[in-house]
């Protein structure tokens, strides 16, 4: 459809509603935010940023969500290759699972480790606990964010000529090379916007890292927990400081995601 | 797209591999073949099943009487209600501002589309700690709502639904704008100019093209609401058959070490988001047997 600019008075109203609605819904709690954070002074902020519960929950948050993307990325990758690049019985079903984590309730998928790994479970492991636990939080962020790098690689990597590929192999260039030097090339704008995507998911989580980290203060507390428990706590600046710098980074990400998609939109004509 | 695929693509997803190219799985491939099925049952299928298996553990009977409760089902019916109302909301403003996003030129229109994608990015329980400093009973806002208008936001409905929608927002713009991109000026232009309403041009024309997006954006949103947690818990707060939805409710359970309660109840709210996920599909898929 055409981009025409607005001249009928209809043009107008149906703008205006749609702007009106984003700034409702978006741009009034945005400033709401900045305010609560900013209402008291700086210093609050300062003590916030410098409360050693908050780096660490910041550190538990980043390191662990860097930890799922590193996960996903190899195993996200592997399974985008295997679905469009060999055919097997029950392709199509892994093909559907994939798409579970975006309907799946984290709640629920936090619960169900606990019933896998936690005392008494199916699989509870021996040596190191993973419920209450670090482990418990990787796995959580891992499955929350599973779906976007398969799927962002997915298409690209079936709209992708097999000529290259072969005149690869036809000039002595082994399988490892081939990926690494012809595929790989072609697949980075989306595997990146992928990254970004589990990145921002795994980081931003929740529901299933309350359930399966259980928020012990100064451990599994994440930056998402930090900022429930001091609600709860009626430390108000603490989690709207929290909350201000966990709405700056997401601002960074959308920027980050907006650079690779012009990306991906020019080299994809 | 279609002029792309004719240069690149001898291939495309879910078509047999070009005939001169006989598939062969090697060693290699049978390893990354284990990899992906190993990585998909060890995150996807087990939990699936834990869930399923916790839930129906002690029979039918059981799993019926826990989700029979009187907290159970008020859960899940505010739930269910407020995805929905959520999704019919969203349905009209979503196509509504994908239109206006495709057709109109405007100042500042790149950083709106930039930001629609923004419940992407945020952790939900931030867009709930949000809501409260803009609604709570002490702000201007939430004063005015309480005061004059008797109108209570948080620890309500209300509350849920706004945080619904916030959450829910990018999903049928995402969905309708694409379709909306690749349709023909044409059909609109020749409508207009035979004397159509832009009314009668958006129902006879645009609406037949971009309804299967819209019913996915729907659905999509609608299954997204139901797994809502993190900002229904700071928004509405945890009160059993007032603002208690089934997260809430599962995760009230888990806490309390009720293990039954919390897996029937989430079978339940899994099959419901199940359900709509395999409507689009099935839309898919007739759409794509019709062409």
């Amino acid at each position: 459809m055409r981009e025409i600019k607005p001249r009928s008075p209809l043009a107008l109203l149906l703008i205006g509603i749609a702007v009106l609605y984003a700034v409702v819904l978006f741009a009034a709690p945005l400033v709401a935010i900045i305010y609560g954070a900013f209402k008291d002074g700086i210093d609050p902020i300062i003590e916030t940023l410098t409360d050693p519960a908050v780096l660490h929950a910041f550190e538990v948050s980043i390191g662990l969500a860097l930890g799922a993307v590193l996960i996903n990325t190899i195993f996200g990758l592997v399974t985008a290759w295997v679905l469009v690049r060999q055919k097997f019985r029950g392709r199509g079903l892994f093909d559907t699972l994939i798409d579970i984590p975006f309907v799946f309730s984290p709640v629920i998928a936090g619960y169900a480790m606990i019933v896998l790994f936690g005392r008494g479970g199916w699989l509870a492991p021996p040596l190191f606990p993973i419920v209450f636990a670090l482990p418990g939080i990787l796995l959580a962020k891992t499955f929350v964010s599973l779906p976007f790098i398969t799927r962002e690689v997915q298409p690209v990597l079936g709209a992708l000529s097999l000529e290259p590929e072969y005149a690869a192999y036809t000039l002595g260039a082994s399988r490892w090379a081939t990926f690494r030097r012809v595929i790989l090339p072609e697949l980075w704008t989306a595997l990146l916007y992928g990254i970004v995507l589990t990145f921002a998911r795994a980081v931003g989580e929740f529901g299933a890292v309350a359930v399966v980290g259980g928020n012990i203060e100064g451990y599994t507390e994440t930056a998402t927990s930090f900022v429930f428990r001091a609600m709860n706590d009626r430390n108000s600046t603490g989690a709207y400081v929290v909350s201000l710098i966990l709405c700056l980074v997401s601002l960074l990400i959308l920027f980050l995601m907006n650079l690779l998609r012009r990306r991906m939109v020019v080299s994809r004509g | 797209m279609a002029e792309q695929s004719q240069v690149y693509g001898s291939s495309n997803i879910g078509e047999q591999p070009p005939s001169s190219r006989p598939y062969v799985p090697g060693f290699g491939a049978w390893g990354l073949r284990l990899m992906a099925i190993s990585y998909l049952t060890v995150f996807i299928v087990i939990p699936l099943l834990v869930v399923n298996v916790q839930g129906l553990r002690f029979g039918l009977d059981v799993f019926w009487q826990s989700i029979s409760r009187p907290e159970a089902v008020s859960a899940l019916t505010l739930s269910v209600t407020t995805s929905l109302v959520m999704t019919v909301i969203n349905t009209v403003m979503g196509t509504l501002t994908a239109y206006v996003l495709v057709r109109y030129k405007f100042p500042g229109k790149t950083l709106f589309n930039t930001l629609v994608d923004l419940p992407f990015a945020i952790p939900t329980l931030v867009i709930g700690v949000m809501l409260v400093l803009l609604y709570g009973p002490q702000t201007i806002v939430g004063k005015f709502l309480q005061q004059e208008l008797g109108v209570r936001i948080l620890f309500d409905t209300p509350g849920i639904v706004i945080a619904l929608l916030l959450v829910g927002y990018p999903f049928v713009i995402r969905a309708v704008q694409p379709v909306l991109l690749q349709m023909d000026s044409n059909q609109t232009d020749v409508a207009q100019t035979i004397g159509a309403s832009p009314w009668t041009t958006f129902r006879r024309v645009i609406f037949p093209i971009i309804r299967p997006a819209m019913v996915t954006g729907a659905l999509l949103s609608f299954a997204r609401s139901l797994g809502e947690f993190g900002s229904i818990i700071v928004v509405a707060g945890n009160i059993p058959m007032r603002s208690q939805t089934g997260t809430v409710y599962v995760y009230t359970q888990v806490e309390a070490g009720n293990m039954q309660a919390a897996s029937s109840v989430s079978m339940v709210l899994l099959l419901v988001a199940f359900a709509a996920t395999i409507g689009i599909d099935m839309m898919n898929w007739r759409r794509h047997a019709r062409n």
